[in-house]
């Protein structure tokens, strides 16, 4: 026992600046993942597109070749809002997931856990069962203000009284809220055919059928709540530490948890709104970036935006392909994919608690 | 001893004596009497009585308390005989039933995981009987219409939940059980299932989805005795199991080191515990579908009323079984429209789970 521990070579002394260059070379691999997976979405599809065609369709004139004028309006009416919604929801559902995982140093936080996907699917429903409504841009926005209040109900009720800001508290508050919502959410499809036919395409979690319309409004809310975020980052971590020993170290915790909560919920919400909800994918890159870069936030948030866009584009163009002529929507494939992946690393052992 | 304190040590020793609660003997079997935990107990045991009588007795032909207990007790009149016996009995046992067991699997689970947030529906094993279960009403014709027309539904649920509990127990394996990896694991098992149920969704012809979908809630409804029995039955081996074991199940809350230097084979323990709360739901969601929440919000409604640091087992069961009839009761009579009872338990116990929160914290 003792001979190999002495045998075994010592391992390398890295500084700091070591550790912080593989963490920005890291950052950039996953930017460059980011492109090629961004560039692989425009071109895979019902219909196969070369990189050449790619480039026309995006940035030629439009001229008198009814071919290319063919590439242009799959490129830029189908391919490039599909591409962009996938990088801007992956990106807000990582940094959404790993923020929550800070906020309530809870590992298995998910933003389901703070209503938002049950606030969204509970508008959604009763907007269409209600108004009839039938398109993406008529109900994002019932979505958006269901996740936002639902968000904003689960963390009052946790942060009355003296139990405030206890992560338990907020995690039982999100399933109670959760939970209730989704009854009411299937009470209302199960008395209303249109909803229940509506619902279950939404639930799937699809990136299809939304254009600039909605993706515009909903990168703005998600850009103010990248904003927000990127302003918290040092407080979490020393949130992390345990809420007196923040508050010892000048942390206004209350005011720090406030905006990250409606940080989370801008995230979260514009994300589950545009596209359904789509489970499993902060959690994951959560987990997978602390394992990549350690427990500081300001490394961990950067990484989980990134993973979570490149996951989702990667989900995405896998739903085109597997199932041809028809597609798996990209909510399904993340779970299909992400899960197996993802306990074959816990098995491993990976994962430390948050 | 120490020599010089002699008094002082007293002190201590007498300071200890009044804080432990006082013990209690019958031969080899010893527990600690702590009366507010067996009044809370008691009063749940008799406030479940009283909802199941109730809801034996409302309906279109209501038929009052004491004639409900006559009957119960096996001295009631021919008509109330047929009425309970055959027709409402089935229901309200059903209910009875799977709340218990949701109730222990649920605080066996936290208990287990040493984490509120771990129920059966965390861990995949409602939502593997969902996704067996919606594949066999969505996906017509072939094997599948085989399968559910001779084996039935519910068995074949039951088989996809145990599946389902089995392959994340194995899959959590990996030199003994460890609570956190559990839970990942089932949280990662759970996502593939609700993937699966999605997709056979969204494929599936709309009045597919429908029948699914009220499935995919959880009901009580036309309940025959035959499934009431077997949920009985296996329900009842199983506690026995469960307590037998319970009694060395106390320590595990304060870590394997812990509970192995008092003297427990923790590993065993936890597997047995842990398969019985596999089974349990198992059993629960072949008689009743994939109700939710039960599991979730019994054992930490009994754990804040019995004022227990950890779920109490007896307590968590007697809470789920409260839930689920008072719920199903209301579902029957108190709602404009029939909805099935899993509506409504969520419903009723996401707020209450809420409202216990809020007060603990105002405390």
């Amino acid at each position: 026992m003792t001979t190999t521990e002495v045998e075994r070579p010592a391992p390398t002394p890295r500084g700091p600046t070591e550790a912080r260059r593989r963490r920005v070379a890291g950052l950039g691999l996953l930017a460059a993942l980011l492109l090629v997976a961004a560039a692989a979405s425009l071109a895979v599809g019902a219909r196969a597109l070369s990189p050449a065609e790619v480039w026309h369709g995006l940035f030629a004139a439009p001229e008198s070749d009814q071919r290319l004028t063919e590439i242009r309006l799959i490129v830029q009416t189908v391919r490039v809002p599909r591409t962009v919604l996938a990088v801007v929801a992956g990106i807000a559902l990582g940094v959404g997931g790993a923020l929550i995982q800070g906020y309530t140093r809870n590992p298995i936080a998910d933003t389901g856990l703070l209503g938002v996907n049950s606030g969204a699917s509970f508008a959604v429903v009763s907007g269409i069962a209600a108004f009839g409504f039938s398109s993406p841009f008529q109900y994002v926005w019932f979505g958006f203000a269901g996740a936002a209040v639902a968000g904003a109900v689960v963390f009052g009720l946790s942060s009355i009284g003296r139990g405030a800001g206890n992560p338990l508290t907020l995690a039982l508050a999100g399933q109670g809220v959760t939970v209730f919502l989704a009854a009411m959410t299937t009470a209302v499809a199960l008395t209303d055919k249109a909803s229940l036919n509506a619902l279950r395409f939404w639930n799937a979690g699809s990136l299809t059928g939304v254009g600039f319309d909605v993706i515009w409004p909903v990168s703005a809310f998600i850009a103010a709540g990248l904003l927000l975020a990127l302003t918290t980052l040092p407080s979490v971590n020393l949130l992390n530490l345990g809420d007196d020993v923040a508050r010892g170290l000048g942390v206004n915790t209350a005011l720090t948890r406030t905006v990250g909560i409606v940080a989370i919920t801008l995230l979260a919400g514009a994300a589950t709104a545009a596209c359904g909800p789509i489970a499993f994918l902060g959690l994951m890159v959560a987990h997978v970036a602390r394992y990549l870069t350690g427990p500081d936030y300001r490394w961990l948030v950067p990484y989980a935006g990134l993973l979570g866009a490149v996951v989702l584009l990667v989900c995405d163009i896998v739903g085109r392909l597997v199932v041809r002529p028809g597609e798996l929507d990209a909510g399904v494939v993340v779970s299909l994919l992400g899960a197996p992946f993802f306990a074959v690393l816990v098995w491993r052992g990976k994962f430390k608690s948050a | 001893m120490r020599a010089d304190g002699t008094d002082a040590a007293v002190d201590v020793k007498a300071d200890v004596r009044t804080s432990v609660a006082p013990g209690v003997r019958f031969g080899g079997l010893s527990f600690v009497w702590r009366p507010w935990i067996a009044g809370v107990t008691l009063l749940l045991a008799v406030a479940g009585f009283l909802v199941f009588c109730l809801s034996i007795g409302v309906g279109d032909f209501p038929i009052g308390l004491p004639r409900v207990l006559a009957t119960v007790l096996g001295r009631g009149e021919q008509v109330d005989e047929f009425v309970i016996m055959d027709l409402r009995m089935p229901r309200a046992l059903a209910g009875l039933v799977v709340g218990v067991a949701l109730g222990v699997s649920g605080a066996l689970t936290q208990s287990i995981a040493r984490n509120p947030l771990a129920s059966p529906d965390v861990l995949g094993i409602t939502s593997g009987a969902g996704a067996v279960a919606v594949f066999l009403v969505t996906v017509s014709g072939g094997a599948a219409t085989a399968v559910a027309d001779s084996v039935g539904l519910s068995a074949a649920a039951l088989a996809g939940g145990l599946g389902t509990g089995l392959l994340v127990y194995f899959m959590a394996w990996r030199r003994g059980i460890d609570g956190f990896r559990l839970i990942l694991i089932g949280i990662s098992v759970n996502a593939v299932m609700q993937a699966i149920t999605t997709w056979l969704l969204v494929t599936a012809d709309i009045r597919d989805v429908a029948r699914a979908q009220a499935w995919l809630v959880g009901s009580l409804d036309n309940r025959s005795w035959g499934e009431v029995h077997v949920a009985l039955w296996c329900t009842l081996v199983l506690l026995v199991v469960v307590t037998t074991v319970a009694f060395q199940f106390k320590p595990l809350h304060f870590g394997d080191e812990v509970a192995a230097g008092l003297g427990v084979r923790y590993g065993t323990v936890r597997a047995v515990l842990l398969l019985c709360a596999v089974l349990l739901a198992g059993v629960a969601v072949s008689a009743a579908g994939p109700v939710p929440f039960v599991a979730l919000v019994a054992p930490q409604v009994a754990m804040r009323l019995a004022r227990c640091p950890t779920p109490p087992l007896v307590a968590s069961g007697l809470v789920g079984a409260l839930l689920l009839t008072g719920s199903d009761l209301l579902a029957r009579t108190a709602l404009p429209v029939s909805l099935p009872v899993g509506v409504v338990t969520a419903a009723i116990g996401g707020p209450f789970l809420v409202y216990l929160l809020v007060r603990a914290n105002r405390r």
